[in-house]
């Protein structure tokens, strides 16, 4: 009988505990899982041009690119292009085929203004009027290249490659290669902000979690305080500091170490960055750290000490062996905070401070090249779920606690 | 008893909640957002117009500061959820943004005549009519410095912004390649009426880059227009291009001692845009007749010096109102200060204006080290 | 508690004892430098000789003034309430239900399920605000309340589950069973027996939520108008456009929020300490 009953409540309990996880399930995939999808969709599909010239791109499928299109396209797109200007998608259009071949821009509008204005058939020479680029096979070409809904071009161009009319993938332009560049710079702060967060962590971590419990109390406080200031709080207290007529500066003009006409630059370029990001994630640092440090007892290192081992010895064989998961969790959770790190570059990085994270909200909220911005997002993405992954094998995320 | 505790939550509650709670953020009965370029430019027409309309209309007017591009027009019309309604724009985005259909169409000729009776389409300058807006001001970027922070002598030519052996400082200088590419391309010896043809040959934009790589590690980047004179004040940078008005009324409200030099500068028109699809249509097309009257364009002289663009406003340009400075010889049009100066083309600023966009965006982050 | 790493005070102890002020120096200094500039005099970022003089004269109330009596300031704190309020009352609700669920020990898939529910804190918010600026535009929920209610709700709710699971670790379920014997139905057992046990874990985790969304400005960024401006949004414009001590009083005023916070959230782990096991310490994603 009671084996019965409990074979009976354990699904019942299975679905209760689900249907509770459920609302918040249901409400995460909506209101996130599906951005994220979307925003790695945009990266691959684009339907401008097959939406706004559809018979243009349909007619251009007979074309056998030797030499001119036929009549026949020069007419549907003078069709489409008077269409889209009176729809005022024209300039959408304009842009889409522009990434692909600059100065394309150009040909689309004014080719509009001039349709518009009234232009006569044959189209395959009243175009080639309106604009010497109808008479070339390139921009034929380009609007055959782009007049696919699904591209491979924004996550080509995210890694500084292109595809040629040819289908061949070679690399972008030395004057529009910036992605790896960016990527590699991203990777290099996110280190050396790692490594300046362990340098200055480690030591105070090891020093709070050896303090008698009152002190270790507030001083671990004194760590938590600047994690729940607001991250613009401590930004605008950089620029405060930093800045040319700042309080450092002013400082070091007072005490007669720099000339009063030789401030030095510590804010708005890379210095500015690495300073307030090292403030900003320290806590991240200092946190697991002390955890795991706080569990080694400080009498092995007396022990080891009273055996005759030096200081150093001591603290490599003993204490250094056993805080190494703090370590790794600290720096494995700084790293993947700073790769996607925004705000603080933004305003603090300058031009040399800016990284990958800037790059993204540029092409969304200034270029509004949309499929560049969801391409670069989704690698970063990419990225950081794989040191996630990483982090889960290694150190299991379900330890990831909320500090202390 | 209640505890002091609680009794001091409560008050605090109250206080906030009396705080928060004014007709600030009610709505009223109606309302326009306008987008400007802020600082002493946005105060400048609010007392020159928007005071008055606010008064005559009835129409409250909500001011939102903006530093060019499309980028929030754009968002906003694609996902037809429009809350800017007139935007004071650059002529490149102007045409970029009309042919994108971002942007109303504005018939000239419905617009208020001048006072004498002439009609508007040959009141307004015809040389800057442009379809989706009406021509207000023209403005110019010049190159500025404060007196007090040079040692040798003043700058007289824009070569001298970018000569860093005669000059050495840092510049201030707008982060888009707008402006920057001309001023680099004089400075670098092209005469300013060719400016554009050189830019469109091949080659002619990386002459222009190659130039300014020469300031690129002194450059301080502004984005808006209030802060090249703060800079300047400050001592953050030696030089810095700026607006001339702002330059102006750092000089003249704040006895700021700063100089323009009006070699090279690059005359431009503002324009008052209306944005497409807005719930407030009726209302946007008032104000935009209303800023851009003889009386309203006149009005801003006394405020800020950028030249109004309707030849009736042109005569009744007179004095400073807080100061009394005569302003005529303060406006970037002025003969004496147009002696070289290169006038914008916004149709090859809209043609080039996203790939110029996306290299300087490179090169600003690849090489600024 | 162990003893110090070394009894004696070496010169060795003394440098980790300086290097340690100076670092926690380095993590104070900042924020407290805020705080007198907000009270100068004139508008500029740095201390005058005045102020250093302790001239009364140098010292004035004037950005407090300014930022308290600007609609655009008043807007945004009401703004970052409503939002704020809403967006964790949303977050700790679905939070709590699902943390009671994920503590369940019949619960199936708890591993990929919770990694799930806490990826919005680990996913960088660049990536966050950009696909929820695709996404949310084309239902047309940007510049609305309730996109950003929306999306501040997600982003808060797994400092909700996490808080909530570490209490409920401390749960005893005996309890339940014990007041289902004496006749209390589930809800009435949940409400009654249970939730008065985790309260600390909810409230913990309902103020990481507000204060997530009290401090997150990428998404208002992206999403918001300008009806929906928030505090840090305000900020944000304060210091890339007009630059104005009157953003170092508003950062005051966050200071003293922070403060606030950290105490409370100090004194509910205290007190859940002294209850059962601890509900885990504070921390907050920043990005």
């Amino acid at each position: 009988m009671a084996a019965g009953k409990a074979s009976v409540s354990r699904p019942r309990t299975r679905v209760n505990a689900l249907m509770l996880t459920l609302p918040l399930v249901a409400f995460i995939a909506v209101t996130f899982v599906a951005p994220l999808i979307s925003m790695m969709a945009r990266g691959v599909y684009d339907p401008t041009v097959a939406d706004i010239m559809p018979e243009t791109i349909a007619a251009l499928q007979s074309w056998d690119r030797q030499g001119l299109p036929p009549e026949e396209v020069y007419a549907a797109a003078a069709r489409e292009l008077t269409l889209a200007r009176e729809e005022r998608t024209i300039g959408r259009l304009a842009t889409r085929l522009n990434r692909q071949a600059a100065g394309t821009r150009s040909v689309i509008t004014r080719t509009g203004r001039a349709l518009n204005r009234g232009a006569e058939p044959p189209w395959s020479e009243s175009l080639p009027e309106i604009h010497e680029a109808w008479g070339e096979p390139e921009v034929w070409e380009t609007l055959l290249l782009t007049g696919d809904r699904f591209t491979a071009d924004y996550y080509l161009n995210a890694v500084d490659l292109q595809r040629t009319v040819d289908g061949d993938i070679v690399r972008q332009p030395e004057t529009r290669r910036v992605y790896v560049d960016l990527f590699i710079r991203t990777i290099g702060v996110s280190l050396s902000v790692t490594l300046l967060c362990l340098a200055i962590g480690y030591p105070l971590a090891g020093f709070i979690a050896h303090a008698p419990p009152r002190r270790a109390r507030l001083l671990l406080t004194l760590v938590l305080l600047p994690f729940w200031t607001s991250l613009l709080v401590r930004t605008t207290s950089w620029i405060v500091l930093l800045q040319q007529q700042g309080v450092i500066n002013d400082i070091l003009v007072w005490a007669g170490l720099v000339p009063d006409t030789e401030r030095l630059t510590l804010v708005y370029n890379m210095t500015g960055t690495l300073v307030a990001m090292t403030h900003v994630l320290l806590p991240f640092m200092v946190l697991p750290l002390y955890s795991v440090m706080s569990g080694i007892p400080g009498v092995q290192m007396q022990a080891a000490a009273s055996l005759g081992a030096t200081w150093p010895r001591a603290f490599l064989r003993v204490y250094l062996p056993q805080s190494m998961p703090g370590v790794g969790a600290g720096c494995l959770l700084v790293f993947i905070l700073a790769i996607g790190y925004y705000i603080t570059p933004a305003l603090v990085g300058g031009q040399s401070g800016q990284l990958i994270s800037n790059l993204i909200a540029y092409h969304i909220q200034t270029s509004l090249n949309w499929g560049l911005g969801a391409a670069l997002g989704t690698i970063l993405f990419a990225a950081v779920v794989l040191l996630f992954v990483f982090y889960d094998r290694v150190l299991g995320l379900d330890r990831m606690k909320l500090g202390a | 008893m209640k505890s002091p505790n609680r009794i001091a939550l409560a008050a605090a509650t109250l206080l906030t909640a009396i705080w928060l709670s004014p007709s600030a953020h009610t709505q009223e009965a109606q309302s326009i957002t306008v987008v400007s370029w802020g600082g002493s430019y946005a105060r400048a027409s609010v007392r020159a117009y928007h005071e008055r309309f606010e008064a005559e209309t009835g129409i409250r007017i909500d001011l939102e500061e903006y530093s060019g591009g499309l980028a929030q027009i754009r968002a906003q019309v694609e996902t037809g959820n429009v809350s800017w309604d007139v935007i004071d724009i650059e002529a490149g985005d102007l045409l970029l943004g009309c042919d994108e259909g971002l942007l109303e169409e504005v018939d000239l000729a419905t617009l208020p005549p001048a006072p004498d009776g002439t009609p508007a389409e040959e009141d307004f300058d015809e040389t800057y009519a442009l379809d989706c807006g009406v021509q207000g001001l023209t403005y110019s970027t010049v190159v500025a410095y404060n007196r007090e922070r040079l040692t040798g002598p003043a700058p007289t030519t824009i070569a001298d912004f970018f000569d860093l052996e005669r000059f050495p400082g840092r510049r201030g200088l707008r982060r888009s390649p707008l402006v920057n590419l001309e001023f680099a391309l004089v400075a670098d010896g092209v005469p300013v009426e060719s400016v554009y043809d050189v830019l469109s040959e091949p080659g002619g934009v990386d002459r222009a880059f190659a130039k300014l790589d020469t300031i690129r590690d002194v450059a301080v980047w502004w984005e808006t227009g209030a802060q090249p004179p703060q800079m300047l004040a400050d001592g953050e940078v030696l030089m810095s291009t700026a607006f001339n008005g702002r330059i102006f009324n750092a000089q003249a409200l704040e006895n700021q001692p700063l100089e323009i030099l009006w070699d090279g500068q690059v005359l431009a028109a503002g324009y008052q845009a209306i944005v497409a699809g807005t719930s407030r249509l009726e209302a946007a097309r008032r104000f935009v007749e209303f800023a851009t009257s003889t009386q309203s364009l006149a009005n801003i002289t006394h405020y800020i010096s950028y030249a109004p663009l309707r030849r009736s406003s042109q005569t009744l340009v007179d004095t400073h109102l807080d100061t009394g400075i005569e302003m005529a010889p303060h406006l970037p049009d002025w003969p004496a200060n147009a002696v070289n100066a290169v006038i914008e083309d916004a149709e090859w600023w809209a043609d080039n204006l996203d790939d110029m966009n996306e290299r300087f965006a490179a090169w600003l982050v690849t090489g600024g080290r | 508690m162990n003893a110090k790493v070394q009894s004696s005070r070496g010169p060795g102890q003394w440098a980790l004892a300086i290097f340690c002020t100076l670092a926690l120096l380095f993590l104070i200094a900042p924020i407290l430098v805020v705080i007198p500039l907000s009270f100068n005099a004139e508008p500029y970022f740095t201390f005058t000789a005045g102020m250093l003089t302790l001239d009364p004269d140098a010292y004035s109330l004037r950005w407090y003034e300014q930022v308290l009596l600007s609609d655009e300031w008043r807007r945004a704190a009401f703004n970052s309430l409503v939002i704020g309020l809403s967006a964790t009352a949303l977050a700790t609700t679905l939070g709590t239900l699902a943390a009671v669920g994920l503590s369940s020990p019949a619960m199936p898939w708890r591993r990929a399920i919770t990694a799930l529910l806490i990826s919005p804190m680990i996913v960088p918010i660049i990536i966050a605000a950009a696909g929820m600026f695709f996404f949310y535009s084309s239902v047309n929920l940007t510049q609305t309340y309730t996109g950003l209610i929306l999306s501040h709700a997600a982003l808060g709710a797994p400092f909700v589950v996490i808080t909530v699971t570490a209490a409920m670790a401390g749960f005893n379920r005996e309890l339940l069973q014990a007041a289902a014997s004496l006749g209390a139905g589930p809800l009435r057992g949940f409400f009654k027996v249970q939730l008065p046990l985790i309260s600390p874990g909810v409230i913990s985790g309902a103020l990481f939520a507000f204060a997530a969304s009290l401090d997150e400005v990428v998404v208002v960024l992206f999403m918001g108008g300008i009806e929906q401006r928030t505090i840090p949004r305000q900020m944000w414009s304060g210091i890339r456009e007009e630059i104005s001590p009157a953003i170092l009083s508003a950062a005051t005023f966050l200071i003293v929020i922070a403060v606030l916070l950290l105490v409370t959230i100090e004194l509910l782990r205290a007190r859940s300490a002294k209850r059962s096991t601890g509900t885990g310490g504070s921390a907050r994603a920043v990005h």
